[in-house]
């Protein structure tokens, strides 16, 4: 039982860890429940269908499939991280408005809930195969559903729950005028963190071949594979061995993100003709 | 005297940068031929566990399923992940490396499926 909970946990944190970012961050945002939940079911059955034709894609692109599959979903992902934040940057001051001269959630930010709604159904999609073909393992090995890794793996859906809820409540204490500010940072050091894990997969692929020497090696200091290193790897995208290219690409995409922001941001309104 | 310790603090940090440049640039254009390991993996027991490659070029580990469940064969020093379909094969590329003991697992089988690559 101890087992199934341990690695079903190990995969559901960062699946956990961006649902409670994304809620967050769409806080004022009308049918986001809706969206986010619809993503949410998209990505398990998503899971599924991967665990299924894994053999297919593990032989596609001459054996390399798994990682073009890994490296593409990332992509979309930090493309769809990226569209959102430049979206808010545009009109993040609008619902900001709104929502306080209204006092309710408003429908304008619909639009960025799809893009979000795709990167809850990829983080869902890339972790949750791993975690059905590890207790379709079990089952087809041990004889059957037993009861223990049953409840095993439930706790640990429960675990990774419970992370989202954490963050979530978490990110709602930070005062209102802020919360964009810091969710918006989040988003993008989450794209950061993909963005350089889709160039790990392509460089496993043999793709990318140009500075994949190791740059640093901390893994001494905080291990990957460790849960406080686990969880810094979603959030910031913590490597404790990147390669120059990962490093780079990580950099490049902040930096991208920043410039698009700036140049999204509507100009500020004169200060004769504010009220 | 401090400046001088600063002194001493900057060069050495100079030439830590300069030696990370090296192996930063140098690393791509080491090119050999690549070798392959073969390794397969019965009742979620590596065999052999262990396996030995040449240093300095790159390997490709090739690892037959022979359960009927699938695996994930991971390496954290190694950098790769892959899962392996039950009954199935699949390989993993690694750059060159340096010689040394690198271990890697099964991701789902953690208690039993343990080996190492030695590279010499």
């Amino acid at each position: 039982m101890v087992a199934a909970l341990v690695i079903v946990f190990r995969e559901v944190i960062e699946a956990g860890l961006v649902v409670g970012i994304v809620m967050a961050a769409t806080k004022a945002v009308e049918h986001r429940g809706q969206w986010i939940a619809g993503g949410v079911l998209a990505g398990f059955v998503g899971a599924c269908l991967v665990a299924v034709f894994v053999g297919a894609i593990t032989a596609a692109f001459a054996g390399m499939g798994q990682e073009l599959f890994n490296a593409s979903v990332l992509g979309i992902a930090v493309a769809m991280l990226t569209w959102h934040n430049v979206w808010m940057a545009r009109h993040g001051r609008e619902i900001a408005t709104e929502m306080l001269t209204l006092g309710k959630a408003v429908v304008a930010g619909s639009r960025t809930l799809l893009a979000l709604a795709v990167v809850v159904g990829i983080a869902i999609l890339r972790e949750g195969s791993e975690v059905v073909l590890f207790l379709y393992g079990i089952v087809t090995s041990e004889g059957g559903w037993s009861l223990s890794i049953f409840l095993g793996g439930l706790a640990g859906l429960a675990l990774g729950a419970l992370i989202s809820v954490l963050t979530y409540f978490g990110l709602l204490r930070i005062p209102g005028r802020y919360l964009f500010a810091v969710t918006s940072l989040m988003i993008a050091l989450l794209a950061a963190g993909m963005a350089a894990q889709a160039v790990g997969f392509l460089e496993q692929a043999n793709i990318v071949t140009a500075f994949s020497a190791v740059l640093w090696n901390s893994s001494g200091i905080l291990s990957d594979s460790s849960l406080l290193g686990k969880i810094l790897h979603t959030l910031i995208g913590y490597n404790d061995q990147p390669s120059g290219m990962q490093v780079a690409v990580y950099l490049a995409t902040l930096a991208v993100t920043y410039v698009l922001m700036k140049l999204a941001a509507p100009t500020p309104i004169p200060a004769h003709l504010r009220r | 005297m401090p400046t001088a310790a600063k002194k001493t603090k900057w060069t050495g940090a100079v030439l830590a940068a300069a030696a990370l440049w090296l192996c930063f640039v140098g690393a791509p254009q080491v090119s050999a031929q690549t070798a392959t390991v073969e390794i397969s993996i019965k009742n979620h027991h590596f065999q052999p566990t262990t396996i030995v490659a040449p240093a300095n070029q790159p390997i490709v580990i090739r690892i037959k399923n022979l359960d009927p469940t699938p695996m994930e064969f991971e390496s954290v020093s190694l950098r790769v992940e892959k899962i392996v379909p039950a009954n199935g094969e699949a390989s993993v590329n690694i750059r060159a490396l340096a010689p040394g003991s690198y271990k890697f697992f099964d991701d789902f089988h953690q208690d039993t499926g343990n080996g190492v690559l030695v590279v010499k």
